[in-house]
């Protein structure tokens, strides 16, 4: 009986075949965004995973200094005597074979078992990686990238991309750090009959494994605001899927009715409707999973560079096929087709056996329905403001978000019901007030499409707005911060100072850029020195600041913070006092705008600095001289100290790197808005082509009454374009009100700085315009049909009998 | 001449082939008179109405309106004639959802630019639709919706009006009351009245009657 019953229901789309084309199309793009947004931070989360593991940093414990920049050999052999099993450990960025990488240097012979060197070192490997100048051990994609290196480099597993691990003598050397160590690693078994560490080194702090990962943590809101993104893409297909379901289900409603009365009980009939959807959402889910991992692999290399140029985070640039992500993807095709069909499946299964089918039904507009859709609209826009008034945090914000955007999907039906009205009751002609009446019938019809379309337009809007006020803010700072002429960084401390003394006649100015890492309230960060210069007066702009700020912070009587550690720690100048890293704690005097960093950092006079952390490298400087001069100077630092190309630099190419940085930053989200935009003109197209097949019994009796057949298709055409017009005019105001919240919410809340906003009516004009292409392509193919149908099609309407 | 059939043929295909639904069918209808059309299911009267308005073209024959070949007209001559000459009733209604009974009744007469408010409202209350005109047609009952398709098809003044079942889904007092008004209606504006109809009753009152069988007129 289900077998007979089933092939009743099937044959629904054997009829149809565009129909569950649409289906099945609408779904997979869902799937592919959410999946293909899925695979990218599983694998940016596995490279991090792998990152935290290397040397068993995830499963060690570690001693690290409780408030200095790093710790003394001395203090390692003092532990060593007093019992504790540690191990030393040096790690650092630097440019090696033209590329950057974190050096990692450890001690082969104190190293715990688990930090899984055994391999690396055994055999004779162990005397070439101790003896200089020794042999570095990477993954083997890293390996490959530093052929042209200095230092012999071997591929080895287990090791995450980016990273080179060598003898700790050798990452002295490397890192111009000698007797220096960044933390030490505690072996899981401790003699019972070891000193206590507080007398031992009362400076240094215990630290449990870090499972996580600080990147991780880092590039948690990068993560969350792709997975944000990768949702509206998602939802955006659901609303076809919805579209396409309820259609199906009210088609077949004499199906259904029949199959109940000839007697097949109403729980089969929701089982086989069930597994019929569950079948075509596991097809569609993994047509999706596979168009995701293409979505996936062509966006990776992008995400790997904004992660490598924000958070200094190694991804690997390729995808790999996770069965983790095969599963989720089709779970949340499952998940969302059942949704998308949880309403009518639920009328169905209370569908009295002798219900009449109303297919006509499902596109007619029902008042009663706009009034509890506009309802909705209202209480989802009055969450969004209690949550802009009171919520806090990035959770809220999104939330925020999508409560924001799910108000004006509901109210656009509403709206463009009440814009058409007026626009009949202002026509003149037959046809056109006919046109506007029956663009208003086809409302409900196409409401899930053109909710769709509004959805993908605002965020187009929203992002593309936030983006470009990024960029004019982000350019007009870095044409102020980036001051000086050249920046020259030179390869040890005595380099430098040479370099100095070179440079000191020959410019207006050597300005120090030297820094130190450390903990800055509670989060990793920089405190960078700032000398006495007017360049700084002249050009940092502070975004608040107390009385003579640059003059206090020279002569150590305050600091300068960074807009970021400013909102996340409440650091503003007049109360404000930051703790710095084995320093003093000073008042905050001013707070600077740092766009692109996502890291807390401060600014200290450059005699504070150099009299609290003398150990600090000096190797950075911008240089300041006639811009004339720059070439000529560039090419005798190169020629003077044979610097490779890359440690000296220019204003211009200083630029040109942090812009390429700052586009990257936003290419994946702004490839995502496209595809959004592309699922949304997939909708539309649907519910048109769905509609086009419902719509002879409306065109019949206009055609027989006189309006031929290529003007009804030019009138179809015109629909499509005038809903799509209208559903972008309503799309700019959400879309500006969705750049306002990533602006003053999400960003503040993600990164940690907050940016002025910015309109460009030009790129408006584009997206509108983009907005009439998508209405006119996706009616161009019902259209032309309508233009083609045989006038025996249209008859049929009429003729009951031959 | 008013309308001239002339030995028109007409098949359609099928899955077991073409099925011949009209073989040479002869028929003419002066201006002022009725014809009714009656015959068996599946005859082909509605056929040979649908082919008379322009909705489609015969495989062999002529069909003449005021004397001029319709058969090789295009889609927008064909439209344009339908629209300027004649008022079609059918038996479903089909009038346009998406406008109200008042804007459905003048519909066709605004199409053709010949729109006449006083006849509309003239027509409107005789047909006893003047309490109904701002009502959709899903809100209005089956006969309520007839009057309106057949308003609708006289407002325009046609020269030509072509019926098909117009009574069929009424009642018998209903559908006589419908008819009547129909008559008169085109009596009053000196149209031609093709009627297709399985009612011997209703035949009966028009001024002519030619019955198709199997495709011929019999």
């Amino acid at each position: 009986m289900r077998r007979a019953a089933l092939a009743a229901l099937l044959s629904h789309w054997r009829a149809r075949p565009l129909q569950l084309a649409m289906l099945v199309v609408g779904l997979a793009l869902a799937t592919a965004l959410w999946s293909g947004v899925q695979a990218i931070n599983a694998e940016a989360r596995a490279s991090y995973a792998e990152a935290a593991a290397t040397l068993g940093q995830d499963r060690l414990a570690r001693l690290v200094p409780a408030d200095a920049a790093h710790i003394d050999e001395a203090d390692f052999v003092a532990l060593r005597r007093a019992g504790w099993r540690v191990a030393p450990v040096l790690e650092g960025r630097m440019r090696l074979g033209g590329e950057r990488v974190t050096v990692m240097g450890i001690d082969p012979l104190t190293a715990p078992p688990q930090a899984g060197l055994a391999a690396l070192t055994e055999g004779d490997g162990l005397a070439g990686f101790t003896t200089p100048p020794g042999r570095g051990f990477a993954a083997p994609e890293t390996a490959a990238e530093l052929a042209a290196a200095d230092l012999e480099i071997a591929p080895a597993r287990g090791i995450a991309p980016g990273i080179v691990i060598v003898d700790i003598g050798i990452a002295q050397t490397l890192l111009d750090a000698p007797g220096r160590l960044s933390h030490l690693q505690v072996h899981p078994d401790q003699p019972a009959a070891r000193a206590d560490l507080a007398a031992v080194a009362p400076h240094l702090e215990q630290r449990p494994p870090d499972d996580a990962g600080e990147l991780a943590r880092l590039t948690d809101s990068f993560h969350l605001n792709l997975t944000a993104f990768g949702f509206l893409s998602f939802a955006v297909g659901l609303f076809i899927v919805h579209s396409a379901v309820g259609l199906a289900f009210e088609q077949r409603r004499p199906v259904f009715r029949t199959l109940r009365a000839l007697g097949l009980p109403g729980r089969s009939l929701m089982v086989l409707l069930v597994a019929e959807l569950a079948a075509l959402a596991l097809l569609a889910g993994a047509l999706g999973v596979a168009l995701g991992y293409g979505v996936a692999a062509v966006l990776m290399p992008g995400v790997a560079a904004t992660l490598g140029g924000l958070y200094g985070a190694e991804v690997a640039g390729s995808v790999v096929l996770r069965p983790e992500w095969w599963l989720s993807g089709l779970a949340i095709a499952l998940g969302g087709t059942l949704a998308a069909a949880a309403r009518d499946l639920w009328r169905t299964a209370r569908l009295p056996v002798l219900a009449a089918a109303r297919p006509r039904a499902w596109a007619l507009i029902s008042e009663r329905r706009l009034a509890l859709q506009l309802g909705a609209a209202v209480v989802l826009a009055l969450v969004a403001v209690v949550l802009a008034r009171v919520g806090g945090g990035l959770i809220a914000g999104f939330t925020m978000l999508g409560a924001l955007l799910l108000a004006a999907a509901l109210a656009l039906p509403v709206l463009l019901y009440a814009v058409l009205r007026a626009a009949q009751a202002l026509a003149r002609g037959p046809v056109a007030q006919w046109f506007w009446a029956d663009t208003r019938q086809q409302l409900p019809g196409l409401s899930l499409a053109l909710m769709a379309l509004l959805l993908a337009l605002a965020a187009n809007i929203g992002v593309g707005t936030m983006v470009s006020s990024f960029r004019l803010t982000f350019t007009g700072w870095l044409d102020q911060r980036l001051a000086a002429e050249l920046y020259v960084t030179a390869r040890s401390d005595a380099e430098a100072e040479a370099i100095r003394d070179w440079l000191a006649p020959r410019t207006e100015a050597v300005l120090p850029i030297w820094y130190v890492e450390g903990e800055l309230a509670g989060r990793p960060g920089r405190v960078y020195s700032v000398a006495d210069h007017g360049t700084y007066r002249d050009h940092w702009p502070l975004i608040d600041a107390g009385d003579a700020p640059w003059e206090r912070v020279a002569a150590g009587e305050g600091v300068l913070v960074n807009e970021q550690l400013a909102r996340a720690a409440g650091l503003w100048s007049g109360d404000g006092r930051l703790d710095l890293p084995g320093g003093p704690e000073l008042p905050v005097v001013g707070v600077y705008s740092d766009y692109g960093n996502p890291q807390p950092q401060a600014m200290l006079g450059l005699d504070s600095f150099t009299r609290h952390y003398p150990d600090a490298p000096q190797r950075q400087h911008g240089v300041r001289a006639p811009p004339g001069a720059v070439p000529d100077l560039a090419a005798g630092l190169r020629d003077r100290f044979d610097l490779p190309a890359p440690n000296v630099t220019d204003q211009a190419e200083a630029k040109r790197i942090s812009l390429a940085v700052f586009e990257r930053t936003f290419t994946v989200t702004r490839a995502l808005n496209v595809l959004t935009l592309g699922v949304a003109g997939v909708a539309l197209l649907a519910s048109l082509v769905t509609l086009s097949g419902m719509r002879l019994a409306q065109l019949a009796p206009v055609w027989a009454a006189g309006l031929g057949r290529a003007r009804l298709a030019r009138l179809e055409l015109w629909r499509a374009l005038a809903l799509a017009g209208f559903t972008a005019l309503a799309a700019l105001p959400v879309g500006l009100v969705l750049a306002w919240v990533l602006l003053a919410v999400i960003n503040v809340e993600a990164f940690g700085w907050r940016l002025p906003m910015h309109v460009f009516p030009a790129d408006w004009v584009r997206l509108g315009a983009l907005a009439l292409v998508t209405g006119a392509l996706a009616a161009a193919a019902p259209a032309l049909r309508l233009a083609r149908i045989a006038p025996a099609q249209l008859v049929k309407v009429f003729a009951h009998e031959r | 001449m008013l309308l001239e059939i002339d030995r028109v043929e007409k098949s359609y295909a099928t899955g077991d082939g073409m099925l011949p639904v009209l073989r040479g069918v002869s028929l003419g209808l002066e201006a002022g008179r009725s014809l009714a059309l009656t015959g068996e299911s599946g005859s082909g009267k509605s056929t040979l109405l649908h082919l008379a308005a322009g909705l489609d073209a015969p495989d062999a024959g002529a069909i003449r309106v005021h004397g001029r070949d319709i058969a090789g007209l295009g889609d927008t001559a064909r439209a344009a004639l339908r629209r300027d000459t004649i008022g079609l009733v059918f038996q479903q209604f089909n009038l346009i959802p998406s406008l109200d009974a008042g804007a459905n009744l003048a519909f066709q007469a605004r199409l053709a630019g010949r729109h006449d408010a006083a006849l509309v409202r003239d027509l409107a209350g005789r047909l006893g639709l003047a309490d109904f005109l701002r009502r959709y047609p899903e809100q209005l009952s089956g006969g309520q919706q007839q009057r309106v398709a057949i308003g609708r098809a006289l407002a325009a003044r046609p020269a030509l009006v072509l019926a098909d079942e117009p009574t069929g889904n009424l009642d018998e007092a209903t559908g006589d009351a419908v008819l009547d008004l129909m008559l008169a209606l085109v009596a009053e504006q000196g149209a031609g009245l093709l009627l297709v109809t399985h009612s011997p009753r209703l035949a009966a009152r028009c001024d002519a009657r030619a019955v198709l069988r199997a495709g011929r007129v019999a």
